[in-house]
Parts: structure tokens; C-alpha cells; sequence
């Protein structure tokens, strides 16, 4: 039992670590594009960013579910052509969570980017820098605590995530159970002690995420 | 004036007549295995009309529904997969024990996808490299997942098979995985196999080689309906509710 724990909760921080990764590339990028002002198609993406908050986490499983399925869109070429499996393996995990805490870190960067006072970047330009080199070295830096706010929030998000998981990668012990489903699990097996204190790790694990992000974005700026 | 007044007293009649129909008729609050999803709703239609009763389904893993009801959910009648569930209910004081009676009986098979290619001589090919992924009920509470985790063990090859495995949250579970495609093969009774056009059966267990499958039911102490609840347990052992149990593929025990 004790050992199960263990490896539910390495596992369950593994993942969540992996995935946060995995999107903070893409979701700085995103944030930014998000932050600048008008361009084609940009409310398109936003309403698309922010629906796995709005939709139930089971559809967003389902919706993934589709695409990742061995019969799926994805899932069938990255099967058969690349002789990767999704569904029902730790990928699955990592996909679903990764999708479920995109939008908490899009959303909270773009805030940061739009917070970034525009004549710096003006100032830049005049001097002859790049869009590259301001975005490195003014607008990411100055960004950086809304980024890592928000980087916080998408971990804790992560953690957590149940619904979408549970879609496409089930509650396999050993190999996909979460803390999260495991919980559920130990409820249904009418094993409270040992779901009582997953809880009471994963109430540690995500009060420690939260605290820090909080910490960060209360923290005086050195130059703004 | 006078038709008017005619008409809101026949309607007020009738108004009154159909309340105290309805206040006469019982909700009767079954929790049933999932495996009986099918087979209890065909049966409810007649039983309703006959009896005026209602019939409110709640249909999961019997594990789920013993852990509902020793949580304290509402449930006049519980009809499990396995007799391990009625026991740990009897034993903690739930049931009317003397109304307790096993049912029903099933075997299992082994599905796989229509599309799929894979021929099975026995269970132990399931062991096979074309085997990735096996769905199962979760193999330590769901019935159909003891079962199979039972049969496989006699079989010796559950050690092998263990990596493969999917456990899911209940029969139906593991029939709707089977019949996505998203695992190659799955252990359901045979009424679960019977019902879906998307599986065909691999293997059929035999029944003498099958771990020994038991459907009880029992009447729960805390009924609200005690006495509706009895007259439906009592329907589902008569001729007509064994004809559409066999119907669809359950054995009756007599």
C-alpha cells in the first residue's frame, strides 16, 4: 500500500512535470501572439484556447479520445506509422493534462504580456532590434513573473486533472493511475484511509503550487 | 356556464383519479450489475403496466452499487454479479436476509473487435504476442474482472497476462473498449457479447471450465418500498421474467 502510494505520487509529479514542460514553449508563444493587438482569426484561437476550461473535463477526454483512439485521426498514424501508443499508456496521461492546463497558463501569460509597457518595445525597434531580440529580452523577461504565475497554476492543474484523463488513459495501477484516480479508486474500493492520504498529499502538493505562484506575482517588480 | 362547470369537474375527476393512481403505485429502486442493463429494462415494460409500480434503475459494477448502499443510497432491491457483494451486505446488517436468492447464471468470453484478425484456439492465446491490451473489469472488485482474474489464474496464465491488462469499471466498460478498437481483446459475460453488433466472440469458456458466475438478489433492510420490492424479486423468478432472461443468453438456475 505504502509502496503503491509512492509510486502513485512519483508518477502522478512525473507527468505533471513533463507535461508543464511540454506546453511552456507553445504557450509562452501563444500568450504573446494573444497579447499583441488585432490579427486574423486571433478571437478564433482565444475561444478555442479557453475551451478545455469551460467544457466538461469528460468531453475534452472524449474529444481526445477521438483523435488519440487506435481508430483515431492521430492516434491511428502514430500507431501504425510510428509505432507509438496512446491510449491506455502514460502518453495518454501526459496529453489529457497537458490540454487540461494549456489554457490557465496561456490565459495568466497573456495577462503578463499585456502588462508589458509598449514604448519599450517601441524604443527597441527604433534602435534597430528585431522582433526576436524584444521579444527576448524585453517582453519575456518583464513577462517572467506572470509566466512562472501561470506555469504554477497549469502544474497545479495537472495534478489534479481527473476527467479527461480517466477518458483516454483509464485508471491502469502502475502504469496511469494519478493521485487523482487513484482517490477515486481507494473510494470505491472502500479503502478511505489509504485515499485520505493521497488527499493529503495532494492538498500539500497543490497548496505549495498555488502559494508560490502567488508569492511570485506579489513580489515587487525590480524595474517596470 | 353549465358545460364549463361540467368540464372542470370531469377534469378535476380525472385530475384526482390519476393522483391517487399515482400515489398508490411504489418506486421501487433497483440497483442492478451492469451486466443486467439489457435484459431488466425489456422486462420493467410489462412488469410496470402490470403492477403500476415504477421501476427507478441504478445500474453500475455491483461493487459501485454495494459501496453506494453502505454509503447509504436509496435502494429497495440490489441484484449483484457476484454473491461476494451480498455477503459483505448481509454481513454488515443491510439485507432482509431470508428474502436473499441467487438468480441467474452466465459465462464468460473473450471479444475482440469485428475488424480484428486474431484467431483464438484458447484462452491462453491471450497471452499471444498480437495481444497488447486486454480489458477487464478492475480484476479486485468489479465481478466480471474477479471472474476473469479467477479463470486466468486457474488457466496459469494471469502472471503473464498481468502487463496487458485494462482494468475498467465495469463490464460494459470493458465491452465499450473492445469495441472501439482501443484494445485488442476483452473478457465480458456472453449476454454483454450478445448484445453488441461492434465484437464477435473469440473464445466462448466453457461452462465447466468457468469460474462458478452467481446473480443474487435481495431485499435491503432499509426499503422504502419493502413489500413492491418483494412482489418484483418474486416476478423476476417467474415463468415470463426467465423466458426474457434466456432470451438474452443467461442461465436460469432453478
Amino acid at each position: 500500500m505504502e509502496q503503491d502510494n509512492w509510486q502513485i505520487i512519483t508518477f502522478t509529479l512525473g507527468v505533471s512535470i513533463l507535461s508543464t514542460v511540454l506546453i511552456l514553449p507553445g504557450g509562452i508563444f501563444l500568450a504573446w501572439l494573444l497579447s499583441r493587438p488585432r490579427w486574423f482569426g486571433k478571437s478564433v484561437v482565444e475561444t478555442l484556447v479557453a475551451l478545455p476550461l469551460v467544457v466538461p473535463p469528460v468531453a475534452t477526454g472524449l474529444i481526445l479520445l477521438e483523435l488519440f483512439g487506435r481508430r483515431g485521426v492521430l492516434g491511428s498514424i502514430l500507431e501504425k506509422d510510428l509505432g507509438l501508443e496512446i491510449v491506455f499508456t502514460w502518453r495518454a496521461v501526459v496529453i489529457a493534462i497537458g490540454v487540461m492546463s494549456f489554457p490557465l497558463l496561456v490565459r495568466t501569460s497573456r495577462v503578463a504580456f499585456e502588462g508589458v509597457n509598449p514604448r519599450l518595445e517601441e524604443i527597441a525597434r527604433t534602435l534597430g532590434a528585431g522582433e526576436a531580440r524584444i521579444f527576448f529580452t524585453i517582453a519575456l523577461p518583464l513577462a517572467a513573473r506572470g509566466i512562472i504565475a501561470g506555469t504554477m497554476l497549469a502544474f497545479a492543474r495537472a495534478l489534479g486533472e481527473f476527467g479527461a484523463t480517466v477518458m483516454v488513459a483509464g485508471n491502469i495501477p502502475g502504469r496511469t493511475s494519478t493521485i487523482a484516480l487513484s482517490i477515486y479508486e481507494y473510494v470505491q474500493l472502500g479503502q478511505d484511509g489509504a485515499a485520505l492520504k493521497l488527499l493529503a498529499f495532494s492538498v500539500l502538493m497543490a497548496f505549495g503550487a498555488v502559494w508560490v505562484s502567488e508569492l511570485v506575482i506579489r513580489r515587487r517588480m525590480p524595474v517596470r | 356556464m353549465k358545460n364549463i362547470i361540467r368540464s372542470i369537474s370531469i377534469t378535476l375527476a380525472v385530475a384526482a383519479a390519476l393522483f391517487t393512481a399515482r400515489l398508490r403505485a411504489a418506486d421501487i429502486y433497483v440497483s442492478a450489475a451492469a451486466s443486467l442493463t439489457d435484459v431488466l429494462k425489456e422486462i420493467a415494460i410489462p412488469y410496470e403496466k402490470q403492477s403500476g409500480d415504477n421501476l427507478v434503475f441504478n445500474f453500475a459494477a455491483s461493487s459501485v452499487l454495494a459501496r453506494q448502499i453502505e454509503e447509504g443510497a436509496p435502494a429497495d432491491l440490489i441484484f449483484s454479479a457476484d454473491e461476494a457483494k451480498l455477503d459483505a451486505l448481509q454481513k454488515a446488517g443491510l439485507l432482509l436476509p431470508e428474502t436473499r436468492k441467487s438468480v441467474l447464471s452466465n459465462t464468460l468470453v473473450i471479444v475482440v473487435p469485428n475488424d480484428s484478425t486474431i484467431n483464438f484456439s484458447s484462452a491462453k492465446d491471450l497471452a499471444g504476442p498480437g495481444i497488447t491490451k486486454i480489458a477487464v473489469g478492475e480484476p479486485s472488485s468489479v465481478p466480471a474482472g474477479i471472474y476473469a482474474k479467477e479463470y486466468l489464474d486457474k488457466l496459469g496464465i494471469w502472471q503473464k497476462v498481468t502487463d496487458k491488462i485494462v482494468p475498467v469499471e465495469s463490464v460494459r466498460a470493458a465491452l465499450a473498449a473492445v469495441e472501439s478498437g482501443n484494445v485488442d481483446a476483452g473478457i465480458v459475460y456472453k449476454t454483454d457479447a450478445l448484445i453488441s453488433q461492434k465484437v464477435k466472440v473469440a473464445y466462448e469458456i466453457p461452462v465447466s471450465e468457468g469460474p462458478a458466475i452467481s446473480y443474487p438478489l435481495a431485499v435491503l433492510k432499509d426499503a422504502k418500498s419493502p413489500d413492491a420490492a418483494k412482489k418484483l424479486a418474486a416476478y423476476l423468478e417467474s415463468a415470463p421474467a426467465e423466458a426474457v432472461f434466456e432470451k438474452y443468453g443467461f442461465l436460469v438456475k432453478q
